[in-house]
């Protein structure tokens, strides 16, 4: 009886607490928001994961913005107006971002055709054996034969 | 000697040389974004609570608008250079108190002196933000027209004031407005 009374109220809790984690539509987008944008003064974290005064600064301008009904790509492209493609997690593909974007697979393309594809002088060298002797046909004879 | 195979280590030479570069350059100076557009629109208020300021702030003087406040140990440091240019005339000094109380920023006031015409009380980073600030001090430096004409992140020692500022300002006032 106790371990029913237990289990079911285990199983209540369990169930239960979700919902008190929901999070609205507004603050959902803003999430998503933050996301995609640095925090400026630190190394490579999102402005969500932050806890830096100006990545709580920058969340707050996202939700302010997001309540006003912003659009995903107006918030975003505002923060890089303020401060540069920085701002931005992954780099938009634009003229100076070019090398980094195909360097990769140019590189490799590259490797491709010059280890694989060129082609290539190759030296063979062939070696004859000379021929045995007599005497050391007759040795070798002697050597693999089998002693049984 | 077949040179040809050091055609790729000549390219990861290269590649060595970029990186060596680009390791040369602080990656915490962002460029600004907000050169020769106008500054951003605000409203707040004076940092005694008399009245409430905007952008027209700005307008018709050359500003030099700083970035500050009491915690920021490097403002003291550039704060002599401020007080310098307290005397000249033309340059209009905006400082902004950011993420400060008021209490704080006068006292640091009253015990640095306070080089500024006029200071935008910030403690929400409500400009911090749409001005691309990352950190204190910063200075700006805005034409008659009320437009973004330099940014400096850091101390503004006498030198940059002398290489950078200094002619800037001359030739934005020199300007016929």
């Amino acid at each position: 009886m106790i371990r029913t009374v237990f289990i079911t109220l285990f199983w209540v809790i369990l169930t239960a607490t979700p919902s008190f984690a929901q999070t609205t539509p507004e603050e959902y987008r803003a999430r998503e928001i933050g996301a995609q944008l640095r925090c400026v003064v630190c190394q490579n974290q999102s402005i969500e994961e932050s806890d830096a005064k100006l990545a709580e600064d920058m969340r707050l301008a996202v939700r302010e913005q997001v309540a006003a009904g912003a659009s995903n790509d107006a918030v975003i492209a505002y923060m890089r107006d303020n401060y540069g493609d920085y701002v931005l997690l992954k780099p938009p593909v634009q003229t100076n971002t070019y090398v980094l974007w195909f360097l990769p697979a140019g590189l490799v393309f590259f490797g491709l055709l010059w280890f694989g594809l060129w082609p290539r002088r190759k030296i063979q060298v062939v070696e004859e054996n000379a021929p045995l002797t007599p005497q050391d046909q007759a040795l070798l004879d002697d050597l693999m034969r089998d002693d049984t | 000697m077949n040179m040809r195979g050091l055609i790729p280590l000549a390219g990861f030479a290269v590649l060595v040389g970029f990186f060596a570069f680009s390791l040369t350059r602080d990656p915490s100076i962002l460029p600004s974004e907000l050169i020769d557009k106008p500054f951003p629109e605000f409203d707040l208020t004076n940092l005694a609570e008399t009245e409430t300021l905007d952008a027209s702030l700005l307008a018709g003087k050359v500003s030099l608008v700083n970035v500050f406040g009491s915690w920021c140990v490097a403002c003291t440091v550039e704060h002599p250079q401020l007080m310098a240019l307290k005397d000249t005339s033309d340059l209009q000094l905006v400082g902004i108190d950011w993420r400060d109380t008021r209490d704080g920023a006068n006292r640091w006031l009253v015990r640095h002196g306070n080089p500024y015409d006029v200071v935008v009380f910030d403690a929400h980073s409500k400009l911090i933000v749409p001005l691309g600030v990352t950190g204190a001090p910063e200075t700006f430096i805005i034409d008659r027209a009320g437009h973004i004409r330099y940014k400096h992140v850091g101390i503004i020692t006498p030198e940059i004031w002398d290489d950078k500022l200094a002619p800037l300002v001359e030739s934005l006032q020199a300007a016929p407005s």
